[in-house]
């Protein structure tokens, strides 16, 4: 192999072992979901794994029902929105361990053309208002939610999804069509 | 006179007693004359005097007993999350303050700890030690607001008068520590805004002789009041599982019997050096959550003291790191390279690393954490804020059927809820 000559033989073993060297709870989901699984990061302590929008319900009932996971508790629902991938956007929870004291951001990537993910509010009770904030704010939809409406903004908001990159910081002139303030316009 | 453990199950036999019983089938049976019921949906709120800002609550209603309850929320919604994504990262700390108003250091810290997180800056000691000393202090503040509205809204007007005479002596310590008493924005991206002076040491010294012994005078109005103990004991329960399932956090997780603190489990600040014990509850109901936090009225002032027995005398308060970190301000006027840094790093902003973080903090509510997505550059990509009280609103629903109408009131007061930071 040309790998050889470049590089001598202990570098290559440490380039090749910091590949496999995976978080173990990374390691774990890895194996028990081969196909599901697209990646793992570990920064700054925080461990971040990517997993496919198909198999995100089956990781969580896992991670949530595993004697050795047992991420009991929810820490928060959260989306971020990257206009210029092909799956636009991100949607991320964070779960900790109470009893084993650990903890792992679960995330997948939606196209806007079809953005769902099954909602988990079957394992932790506490994702049916984080999830109805991401769907206020971004516009994800859960499927299976009980409750799926707008929580922040008004019910009868039409102006879209106000965390998306596309919306400006200003609004869309929602504001304007209020008549109480039209009044007081000179 | 009866003993006090028997009251609340007395209230409900009374109130049981009252209530018609007609067997449908049989109608004749019964001696009542047959009424007509139907469910009552009331509105409540978002203008009521005890929702703590502006909340409005649809609640349905069978006779007096509250059937399911639906939070309507947004009333106070600003879109921080959205300004976020506008500004730098030092330009979003006054920001911060207005998510929980009434405990804004507590928010300032939250936010910092995050920022330096991403940017991997470690604090100097003796910052170290006066954050958590006004950390703490912002503790005593938000566990005696919470005291003295809860029992105002429970109908004991005294303890708020009495915890409010308290609160004023340290947000009068605040104004001289910052110069502001409820917006402070004292905390800072690798250190602190400004050090103690004597002054204030001596002050916050006088205060921890002072305070303990009228903690047990605010309890001396309590726990022998038969109304707090009715409107309490039993009230709100919600079992440790379910506690947990809906990520409840701070008191209102740990009445309910489990010992969760990320001062322990993520021993940030000076925690570590300090002895403490988390106050734990047993039944999961709306005294315990009360109990826990007047323990940790107590444990906070045993933090502070500690903290400044081992406080460095002397130290920066501020760590070195010249691309992130603001230069102090008596540089900024007299030294041309300060001022050019002070003003890069506020219109500009310094060049965070790609990467994600999320970085919890124990405030006197609960988990308040910070998730950071950072795409390179001065701004934050993306914001999250996990707000407590938004969490909590969640568990409205589940702990608070089968109650009174009047226990709505009591129920929401439990979390120890602000809109402000609910809404965001």
């Amino acid at each position: 192999m040309i790998w050889e000559g470049i590089f001598p033989y202990p570098l290559r073993l440490t380039f090749h072992a910091s590949l496999i060297r995976m978080h173990p709870i990374a390691q774990r989901i890895q194996r028990e979901f081969p196909g599901g699984f697209v990646k793992s990061v570990e920064w700054r302590g925080d461990l971040a794994v990517t997993v496919r929008r198909e198999t995100m319900h089956d990781v969580a009932g896992f991670l949530h029902d595993d004697p050795e996971m047992d991420f009991d508790y929810i820490v928060h629902v959260s989306s971020v929105d990257w206009p210029d991938d092909e799956e636009r956007f991100e949607v991320v929870y964070e779960f900790y361990s109470i009893r084993k004291r650990h903890r792992i951001r679960l995330k997948t990537r939606v196209p806007e053309s079809d953005c769902e993910v099954t909602s988990l509010t079957d394992l932790w009770k506490g994702a049916d208002f984080m999830e109805r904030e991401v769907y206020d704010m971004m516009g994800i939809r859960f499927r299976n939610h009980p409750d799926l409406r707008r929580i922040l903004m008004p019910d009868d908001y039409d102006e879209g999804y106000p965390l998306r990159k596309d919306f400006p910081l200003r609004g869309k002139g929602w504001r304007d069509t209020f008549e109480f303030l039209n009044e007081t316009k000179p | 006179m009866q003993p006090i453990e028997n009251l609340r199950s007395n209230v409900y036999e009374d109130q049981r007693s009252t209530v018609y019983k007609v067997d449908p089938a049989h109608p004749e049976s019964s001696t009542l004359p047959t009424l007509r019921t139907e469910e009552l949906l009331l509105n409540m709120g978002p203008q009521h005097p005890s929702t703590h800002g502006v909340l409005k609550v649809i609640l349905e209603l069978e006779g007096e007993r509250i059937v399911k309850a639906t939070p309507v929320m947004g009333f106070l919604h600003r879109g921080v999350e959205k300004l976020a994504e506008d500004g730098t990262y030092h330009q979003f700390i006054p920001h911060t303050d207005r998510l929980d108003y009434v405990c804004a250091m507590y928010n300032n810290f939250a936010y910092c700890r995050a920022v330096e997180k991403l940017m991997n800056i470690t604090v100097p000691e003796r910052a170290e030690f006066l954050r958590t000393i006004v950390a703490e202090v912002q503790r005593i503040i938000g566990h005696q607001f919470w005291l003295g509205t809860q029992a105002l809204d429970i109908g004991a007007m005294t303890v708020f008068f009495y915890t409010f005479r308290d609160r004023e002596i340290l947000l009068d310590w605040f104004d001289e520590l910052c110069g502001a008493r409820l917006t402070t924005s004292w905390y800072r991206i690798g250190g602190v805004e400004r050090d103690f002076t004597p002054s204030l040491t001596e002050k916050l010294r006088r205060f921890l002789d002072y305070f303990p012994p009228k903690i047990d005078e605010y309890v001396v109005f309590l726990e022998k009041n038969r109304i707090w103990l009715a409107r309490t004991k039993g009230v709100a329960v919600i079992s440790a599982e379910d506690a947990v399932s809906f990520g409840l956090s701070g008191p209102t997780l740990r009445g309910s019997g489990v010992d969760y603190d990320l001062r322990k489990s993520e021993a940030y600040a000076a925690y570590p050096r300090c002895e403490f014990s988390v106050p734990v509850g047993k039944n999961g109901d709306t005294y315990d959550r009360y109990w826990i936090r007047v323990q940790e009225m107590q444990e906070s002032v045993k933090i502070i003291r500690q903290c400044l027995d081992q406080m460095p005398a002397e130290g920066p308060i501020m760590a070195d790191v010249p691309s992130v970190t603001l230069p102090p301000k008596d540089r900024v006027f007299t030294n041309l390279d300060s001022m050019i840094q002070q003003f890069k790093l506020f219109s500009q902003g310094f060049d965070a690393p790609r990467g994600e973080i999320y970085c919890g903090t124990e405030a006197h509510k609960g988990e308040l954490g910070f998730y950071i997505v950072s795409a390179g550059g001065g701004k934050p990509y993306r914001l999250k804020i996990r707000a407590p009280s938004f969490i909590h609103m969640g568990a409205f629903d589940h702990m608070s059927r089968g109650y009174m109408i009047a226990d709505a009131v009591t129920i929401f007061g439990t979390y120890d809820i602000v809109m402000g930071e609910c809404d965001r």
